[in-house]
């Protein structure tokens, strides 16, 4: 029986003895990430039960969501932020796990610092109490959101149950042209197959654009397969993702390297093997894509016009028309020229060293418009340090951007961070829901590169018009 | 976990397609350490831009069902969107589908997704909105029954029946089958290449 890479992490995982259960299996757990919003009531079930860990070495924590980005983010003014990111530090004192916390140089978006650590691996199971899980899905893993539940079932266990999901193979094919980006072939793919396209199923990325792809452009394309509705997205393991790990904290160790690999190499999907749907893109003809909605499915071409309603499927008009009543935009109007009074570097999207340099070349030497705001907040500490030593903080500070302190920051509207309300922000994050950067702010998800170029510009722009 | 058995209500109308996590619960909501308190937030964004919106109606105060459009759930992995809907009483969805992550919150907190077929559904979400839409929704038979007698199925995965009817949640079932789990890992371990807080170098 011909397997795909997805069946083969899933097999080795799954028991099932339970004819009770049906379609449901134990999936067992490899490794969870734990950060300040997720996990307090999940530890606070196990206090209430009695119940002890599993497996403290199978935890890792650390704070991102709620936390200021400000120099002097130590003191946090937020009464409940600060009791929550209190609430972390003192399950993990109690239960033993280790937490990656402020200034200890690996403080950082969970989705970060896994891979930073060499802790996401390939065919492992990872989970964790976020959507964007599926970033680890890079490295060859099976990585997914779960909700606060499962996160104490798996602090409880090592284990959760899951039923049987579906299989599709993305397949990214051709070479990019210079300015567009694996964010901008992930939009396509989300505009194309829509935000429920791969409800059920997780996703294999494949392809030659994918494989001529650096791990943290890998990072972007699986961290955003949520937002067309599959769980996870992985991309199968080679040489590049070995030579990202190797030397890395948590890598395997110099006497189990070629064990480590040899174990890794195995994980590929058998030719032949079969998916429940598969899809192509050429990349080739693709453009730098931005959103123009209220959804990511509602992503468009930076050259193009915005939608006339009337044109779209009928299933699609009515949230297209409360689209364009939220974020002031006219059928038919081109999006480029756009006027912006914030801009957004940064997230478990985009918040990658490789994001910075990208932004930090085109803004190298130019000044932000005066009316817009500009953050560059690097995803994690080591992110931050490596961009002071490679001189991109002072690219971005003598363009007048704000370069800040490491977490999520503006992606989702719940630290200080916000868009405020009626403003226009162009953003290198995932989501551009209603008020997800604040209440009544409006979100154009878009490349580093775009937003770079957008933010000097004043307006949404495409690179090339620099 | 709440047992969930039968449910008999008005139903709540809430025509949007794509109904995603930010706005059944904002995120700034979210730093809040309790299970608790999150049902007065429920919708709180759509109560200022959508003056039609259930809550926004004293008509359906009571509603423990609501029925929307394709998609429910959409976007972050937040258990508090489950929380914050039975906080505020409700018990039941119904809509022609459901984002994955939500599904599989609600059903380890005793919400029921009732997942019917488009046209049932778009039909029963316009008699929701254009008149008072009383019906009964039942697990054990898998049915939901209008007020007036009509009748529709849904499917419903056994094992998530058998849990939901009897307000079994999956710490216990895991907790069950640890000997089985600890079996697994250990047949997994040549394939695990770290222990976290001792790093390899």
């Amino acid at each position: 029986m011909k397997r795909n890479i997805i069946e083969k992490i899933l097999d080795a995982h799954v028991i099932r003895k339970d004819e009770a259960a049906g379609d449901v299996g134990i999936l067992t757990i490899d490794f969870m990430l734990l950060h300040e919003v997720t996990s307090s009531q999940a530890f606070s079930l196990l206090k209430e039960r009695g119940i002890p860990l599993f497996d403290r070495t199978r935890l890792a924590a650390t704070l991102d969501h709620s936390i200021p980005t400000a120099k002097n983010r130590l003191t946090i003014v937020d009464d409940a932020a600060r009791l929550q990111v209190a609430a972390l530090r003192k399950n993990c004192k109690e239960f033993g796990v280790t937490l990656f916390d402020f200034d200890s140089g690996y403080q950082g978006i969970v989705h970060v610092i896994g891979p930073e650590l060499g802790l996401t691996q390939p065919g492992m199971t990872i989970v964790c109490g976020d959507s964007h899980t599926s970033t680890h899905g890079a490295f060859g893993a099976l990585a997914f959101g779960i909700g606060t539940s499962e996160v104490g079932h798996v602090m409880a266990t090592g284990a959760l149950l899951q039923a049987t999901p579906k299989t599709m193979k993305v397949a990214f094919e051709g070479t990019f042209q210079p300015g567009v980006t694996p964010k901008d072939a992930i939009l396509k793919l989300i505009a194309q197959i829509g935000i429920s396209g791969a409800n059920g199923h997780i996703i294999e990325y494949c392809g030659s654009a994918v494989r001529s792809m650096s791990m943290e452009e890998r990072m972007t394309i699986c961290n955003m397969s949520i937002e067309c509705g599959a769980r996870a997205g992985l991309i199968a393991p080679d040489e590049v993702t070995f030579a990202f790990l190797k030397g890395r904290p948590y890598a395997p160790s110099d006497s189990r390297w070629d064990e480590a690999l040899s174990f890794w190499r195995g994980l590929v999907s058998d030719e032949g093997a079969s998916y429940d749907q598969e899809i192509t893109i050429d990349v080739t003809e693709l453009t730098p894509m931005v959103t123009w909605g209220i959804n990511p499915e509602q992503a468009m071409s930076v050259h193009g016009t915005v939608p006339v309603v009337d044109s779209l499927p009928a299933t699609h008009r009515t949230v297209a028309r409360q689209a364009l009543s939220y974020t002031g935009l006219a059928e038919g109007a081109e999006i480029r020229g756009l006027k912006v009074e914030w801009a957004f570097i940064g997230s478990c999207t985009n918040g990658r060293i490789e994001d910075l340099r990208a932004a930090a070349e085109v803004l190298r030497g130019r000044r932000v418009h005066p009316d817009v705001t500009l953050y560059v907040v690097p995803g994690s500490e080591q992110v931050m340090t490596q961009a002071e030593r490679e001189g991109l903080r002072a690219i971005f500070e003598e363009a007048g951007a704000q370069f800040r302190m490491p977490g999520c920051s503006m992606c989702l509207g719940m630290n200080d961070d916000k868009v405020p309300a009626g403003k226009r922000c162009i953003s290198t994050s995932n989501r551009n829901f209603i008020g997800r950067q604040g209440a009544g702010s409006i979100t154009h998800l878009a490349s580093p590169i775009t937003v770079a170029a957008s933010a000097v510009a004043g307006c949404i722009v495409p690179w090339e018009d620099f | 976990m709440r047992a969930f058995t039968s449910i008999t209500s008005m139903a709540a109308p809430l025509p949007l397609k794509d109904v995603d996590t930010d706005m059944i619960i904002p995120a700034q909501h979210l730093t809040s350490i309790s299970r608790e308190g999150f049902g007065a937030h429920l919708f709180e964004r759509l109560r200022t831009t959508m003056p039609s919106l259930f809550i926004n109606q004293a008509r359906y105060s009571d509603a423990q069902i609501v029925i929307a459009d394709a998609n429910f759930g959409c976007g972050s992995s937040r258990e508090h969107a489950v929380w914050a809907l039975l906080g505020a009483g409700i018990r039941v969805v119904i809509a022609p589908s459901f984002a994955d992550i939500f599904a599989s919150n609600s059903s380890k907190n005793g919400l029921l997704l009732v997942t019917l077929e488009p046209n049932v559904s778009a039909d029963l979400l316009r008699e929701a909105t254009e008149s008072n839409l009383s019906m009964t929704v039942d697990l054990d038979s898998q049915s939901v029954m209008t007020s007036d007698g009509r009748s529709w199925s849904f499917a419903y995965d056994p094992f998530r029946k058998h849990c939901l009817l009897r307000g079994l949640d999956d710490m216990d079932y895991l907790r069950a089958h640890l000997a089985m789990i600890s079996a697994k890992k250990a047949e997994l371990e040549p394939y695990s290449f770290f222990r976290v807080g001792t790093p390899n170098r």
